[in-house]
């Protein structure tokens, strides 16, 4: 925008077309080498989640006894379990259900939060009071506790873990959208808007909605990471995932087992899980730097 | 367990020192009068927000048992029980009665010390609970001193060698520390430290032929006052693998916060009039540009503090700690709800006192954050 203002002021003619807040965001993601990197690992994971099933050598399921616990080698590239499945072909399987996970965890928790905050950000009053107190009592317990609670009541699987931390993540989401309409709602075009006539419902999807959401693409992408850790964490308790589902937590507690004799079983989920989760970290802080205004320069 | 009531008097003379030197930590800060007051003001200001925030919460841990779907007393005794033991888990649990009944049955017997009562070793939960919290609080304490340690020196080395390999190093393996699950970490140091190498314990507080005599409970602190320093030795080697994973987390973030911290206030113009009056780099780095720095590092530690207890429950079940975090897990396997209520109850307790507390610190520190 900086370079806008003195051409049109010394009267040249504009020849280049104005980026708009997208482009400039996509641009800034683009000079940020990790966020780049980031993206690649995250597009790499969804990619092996989609093609999975057919690249991954062995079925999710597939036992050869004859085969158990065998050290990675040129048939068995990451080695094999304790019951003779091949943990490459198991990992590749997991990436769908963590992401799963991941995303519809997030989209849970964004659609409810969204959903709360900006009705307590734009109706104020005792709405907001009950809101904001309920957000408050959850985010008074750590949130795997909180999703330990959950587990607890619902029992253990692993929707009943994308639930809960669906759950969890809600008051996250429900704050930022809460301020960010508390804000825009002071704009000298949502008062225009409200004195032509606009009903609220339109004010708060047309203009509110749009403009808040930024800060929530950043916040999403960064749960996403969160949330795949939970969900891992909550399987590897024992409270998510369960046997024989090739989830990467679960698979972690399963080679716990074994894992003086047998490293491998237990080093490469764990691996897929980091790599996973810093991949939408680094995409995360990068979409950050290149979308949110306040921590440009 | 008579250290209950150590800790009873160990946290009312904290308070009385508090209460009676609160003044004098003010006079350090030239503070005035009515500084104290508007102070005041927003501690009672924050205790009375609390109010609601803890008896929702209190609300939410009672729903655990009466929100499980179908008869809870059956659920929690299995499908083979027998039709009178459900019946008298009902009378015993009070289920029978209307919901707001329960709920202030339920509340009363919290305020009155009446965590419940452990289903699977019959003790009441407020006797049990005590060794379990030291354990952890041990744990807990250690960590955050490794985090606090090793994560503000390698930012402010970080910023002083701004683009270094030192830098770079630290960074990335900071940016991999955040996205580490502290399970898998966990696991991996059992594997290389205790396994491969076979130098440290990977389980447990202390020798098992060789136990600590407990007084507080906190063993550390009960070997160095019996003065059994053979024990303190084998005491702290248990502490080391799970207290460096669960201090990962921490003080990655740490690490990252002081660097950026620190990168601002170099470029501030009375560093520069530091280093210009040829003051050595060293003090200028550590005594100059940290006192700026620190402060929003601080809220991060404190942060961190509360989210300590979260990563305890994955690490004390890896080390085998007997922790609260080990307590609750315990329960959730053998369906002990009344252990599993308290145990959530006491340690969000715990973490909202911790955010309490780290706020009020913070508005002490930093003079300029106004009490709204």
């Amino acid at each position: 925008m900086s370079n806008l203002a003195p051409k049109q002021l010394d009267g040249t003619p504009q020849t280049e077309k104005v980026a708009g807040p997208w482009l400039e965001a996509w641009r800034g993601f683009k000079k940020s080498k990790l966020a780049v990197v980031g993206a690649g690992i995250v597009l790499f994971f969804i990619i092996v989640a989609f093609i999975g099933p057919f690249i991954a050598m062995q079925g999710i399921n597939e036992q050869l006894l004859s085969d158990r616990l065998l050290k990675p080698s040129s048939t068995y590239w990451l080695g094999t379990d304790d019951l003779g499945r091949d943990i490459l072909s198991r990992i590749i399987h997991g990436a769908r259900i963590s992401l799963w996970v991941g995303f519809f965890s997030v989209i849970g928790s964004l659609v409810v939060g969204s959903f709360l905050g900006i009705i307590a950000g734009y109706y104020g009053k005792w709405i907001d009071t009950i809101i904001s107190r309920i957000f408050d009592i959850m985010l008074a317990f750590p949130s795997i506790l909180l999703a330990i609670a959950v587990v607890s009541v619902l029992g253990p699987s692993l929707q009943n873990a994308l639930i809960a931390i669906a759950i969890i993540n809600i008051p996250n989401f429900g704050r930022l959208i809460r301020s960010k309409v508390l804000s825009i709602k002071e704009e000298e075009y949502i008062t225009s808007a409200k004195a032509i006539g606009m009903k609220d419902i339109r004010i708060l999807f047309s203009h509110i909605l749009p403009n808040s959401m930024s800060p929530v693409i950043v916040q999403g992408t960064l749960a996403i990471a969160t949330a795949i850790i939970e969900a891992a964490a909550l399987g590897f308790l024992g409270l998510g995932a369960q046997a024989p589902a090739p989830e990467w937590g679960k698979m972690l507690a399963d080679a716990r087992v074994n894992f003086i004799n047998a490293p491998w079983t237990m080093f490469f989920p764990g691996l897929a899980i980091m790599l996973t989760v810093l991949g939408f970290n680094l995409m995360g802080d990068g979409l950050r730097d290149a979308l949110d205004p306040k921590m440009k320069n | 367990m008579d250290y209950k009531r150590g800790y009873t008097f160990l946290f009312l003379t904290f308070c009385s020192r508090i209460i009676l030197e609160y003044p004098a930590t003010f006079s350090l800060h030239n503070a005035l009068d009515g500084e104290v007051k508007t102070m005041l003001h927003y501690i009672g200001k924050r205790l009375w927000q609390l109010v609601p925030v803890l008896l929702g919460m209190t609300f939410v841990v009672f729903m655990i048992i009466r929100a499980i779907p179908g008869d809870p007393a059956q659920v929690i005794l299995g499908q083979q029980a027998s039709e009178s033991a459900v019946k008298a888990l009902r009378t015993k649990l009070g289920l029978d009665d209307p919901w707001y009944i329960q709920y202030f049955d339920y509340l009363w017997g919290l305020i009155t010390g009446d965590l419940g009562e452990s289903m699977r070793t019959m003790n009441p939960v407020s006797d049990e609970i005590w060794g379990y919290l030291a354990a952890t609080f041990e744990l807990s304490l250690f960590a955050i001193l490794i985090a606090i340690i090793v994560g503000i020196n390698a930012g402010i080395i970080s910023a002083w060698f701004q683009n270094s390999w030192f830098d770079y190093t630290a960074m990335i393996l900071a940016l991999v520390g955040v996205s580490m699950p502290i399970f898998w970490l966990g696991l991996m140091l059992q594997y290389i430290f205790g396994v491969e190498f076979g130098l440290l314990p990977t389980t447990g507080r202390e020798e098992v032929r060789n136990p600590v005599e407990s007084i507080t409970n906190l063993y550390v602190l009960d070997t160095i006052i019996q003065g059994r320093y053979d024990q303190l030795g084998t005491v702290l080697k248990h502490l080391i693998l799970p207290g460096v994973a669960l201090a990962t987390i921490p003080m990655a973030i740490i690490a990252r916060m002081t660097r950026s911290s620190m990168l601002e206030v170099m470029r501030s113009d009375y560093v520069r009039t530091a280093r210009s009056k040829g003051q050595r780099m060293f003090w200028v780095v550590y005594k100059h540009a940290l006192k700026n720095a620190i402060i929003p590092v601080l809220t991060i530690i404190g942060l961190q503090m509360g989210m300590l207890l979260g990563g305890a429950i994955l690490t004390e079940t890896i080390f085998g700690w007997p922790g609260v975090g080990r307590y609750i897990y315990e329960a959730i396997n053998f369906r002990d709800y009344p252990v599993i209520q308290s145990g959530i109850l006491v340690v969000a307790f715990i973490f909202v006192m911790i955010n309490l507390v780290i706020d009020v610190l913070y508005s002490l520190i930093d003079p300029r954050i106004k009490y709204d």
